[in-house]
């Protein structure tokens, strides 16, 4: 049985149709990503599955639980944690108390012990805990962001667009971590415009366009695809 | 030593001022909304004191826990009843029901405690104190008028600052959606920010009320405005500006009725405040945190 599973899903802004019957899987330790272009509705996508957004109709179901209509706060207690398109980390808030805002749901303990994981593996933001996350970098942004979603320990990170805004030689960075954490075991539903990037880190992958999912498949053929590279990667 | 008399005056109008505005600005922070029944519930607090001592022969520490309890109790009803449901409205929709409520509150303390003054019997008993060979008198009520809004400073400064509900509440101010995503959840968080802010309210009523023993419905609405005032000047959302701003205006209010005109003071603070945005429009303390994209 997969992980994650969302069966068409239909999503509404006002009588904007947005998302028309997205169906996707996302297995254990896997790394699926969705892409496709600029308002193809994948942000919209992993907002819905993330509780942000309600869907009209369609199933979401996540280690075999419905989970759609359940509140945003209580989504994370199931396991999913979402990395937020634009970072949106707490400006005012120094690295450390945004990392503690991640591991809300745990004991003092947990986030203890979660904190010096994630220090290990983003030796940066230790570097850096006692600064006011709106002076980090982009990049150090970034890292923060995924930090602090992977404070609640989830089985399943949800990136949206990490890659977004940032200089080349910091998004190699970026996927490398990504790759890092999909080796030590977390499954990661990833959704990017670098189709380039994504595909070339991922397992799976979904092309969504205009609001439907129009080409599904092996990363690594998708990436070879002429219909994507002529559409997603410059020809 | 006049000088120094009326320092100590304005400071402990200030206070008031600011304990009153720091409700505001939590609340601000947290709903983005400006809650203009703020200052009625500073009323209703001071009403209920009243009633628990005057009626029914109890203490002042009982006065004023009980009108504490009701005010959070109330700050969160009305949260709940007038506010919740417009979570998604206009800014607008929310500041006309705000004004609403705060309407809805003076006539509610009308029908009940009629519109004749009740005389307040102070809470404060501690003895005055006497400096400089009794030049220089410090009543009880604005010692413990200054002292409350010291420890209430420090509070809430640990308060928000270490611990989890307090990072939460801050968290939830910057972004609603992120902390969402953080398992916090955004309603009850309100929910406490505004019995915080109430209960605070009815501190400042009772000691508003123990300085100036005049009772009535309308009581709360002008001391609610200087402080919302208080809270802007200090810079809207900031707890430090709040009671900055506080102390602030109630020091220059007193010094512009010792020394200009009783009549002009108003006039003069709301001046003082023109002049400040003039020159800084978040207000003395505002943030404008520069963020790298």
């Amino acid at each position: 049985m997969s992980l994650l599973s969302v069966e068409d899903l239909h999503v509404y802004y006002g009588s904007i149709h947005a998302i028309k019957g997205v169906s996707f899987e996302v297995n254990e330790n896997e790394i699926v990503t969705l892409i496709g272009a600029n308002g193809a509705g994948k942000s919209t996508t992993l907002n819905t599955v993330a509780g942000l957004l309600k869907p009209r109709t369609g199933t979401v179901t996540f280690q075999g639980q419905n989970i759609v209509g359940v509140p945003a706060h209580k989504i994370l207690s199931h396991g999913l944690a979402m990395c937020p398109e634009g970072r949106r980390v707490f400006t005012q808030l120094t690295v450390e108390e945004n990392l503690e805002m991640g591991g809300y749901t745990r004991t003092n303990d947990e986030v203890q012990e979660t904190l010096q994981v994630v220090y290990e593996r983003f030796p940066r933001l230790k570097e850096r805990y006692k600064q006011v996350a709106g002076t980090l970098s982009g990049g150090e942004q970034q890292m923060l962001a995924m930090g602090r979603a992977l404070m609640s320990r989830p089985k399943l990170l949800m990136l949206d667009e990490p890659s977004m805004g940032l200089a080349p030689i910091l998004v190699d960075q970026i996927f490398e971590i990504i790759k890092t954490l999909h080796e030590a075991g977390t499954t990661i539903l990833l959704v990017e415009q670098n189709a380039q990037m994504a595909l070339s880190v991922a397992d799976r992958a979904y092309v969504l366009e205009t609001g439907k999912i129009s080409m599904t498949g092996n990363a690594r053929e998708l990436l070879a695809d002429e219909r994507v590279r002529k559409a997603y990667l410059g020809g | 030593m006049n000088l120094l008399a009326n320092l100590i005056n304005g400071l402990s109008l200030g206070a008031v001022y600011a304990i009153i505005a720091l409700g505001y600005t939590m609340v601000y922070g947290i709903a983005k909304m400006l809650n203009f029944a703020h200052g009625d519930v500073i009323m209703v607090g001071g009403y209920v004191c009243f009633c628990t001592m005057s009626y029914l022969h109890m203490p002042a520490p009982a006065g004023v826990l009980f009108a504490v309890i009701v005010c959070t109790v109330l700050g969160i009803v009305i949260e709940k009843l007038a506010y919740k449901p417009l979570r998604q409205a206009t800014s607008l929709a929310v500041l006309i029901t705000a004004i609403g409520v705060s309407y809805f509150l003076q006539n509610a303390a009308l029908l009940i405690w009629k519109s004749d003054p009740k005389v307040f019997t102070s809470v404060v008993n501690i003895p005055a104190i006497r400096l400089f060979d009794g030049q220089l008198v410090i009543s009880g009520v604005t010692v413990a008028t200054i002292a409350s809004s010291v420890i209430i400073m420090i509070a809430l400064t640990i308060f928000t600052g270490k611990t989890k509900v307090g990072k939460a509440m801050r968290a939830v101010s910057e972004d609603k959606g992120a902390a969402q995503l953080m398992g916090i959840n955004v309603n009850s968080t309100i929910s406490v920010t505004f019995a915080i802010g109430s209960g605070l309210a009815a501190i400042a009523g009772v000691l508003l009320c123990s300085a100036y023993p005049t009772l009535m419905p309308t009581t709360g609405s002008m001391p609610g405005i200087k402080a919302f005032t208080a809270a802007v000047f200090g810079g809207i959302g900031s707890i430090p500006g709040a009671m900055l701003g506080g102390l602030l205006l109630g020091v220059i209010e007193i010094f512009a009725k010792a020394y200009i005109s009783t009549q002009l003071s108003d006039a003069i603070v709301f001046a003082v405040l023109i002049i400040v945005l003039l020159i800084k429009p978040t207000g003395l303390l505002g943030k404008a945190i520069h963020e790298k994209v």
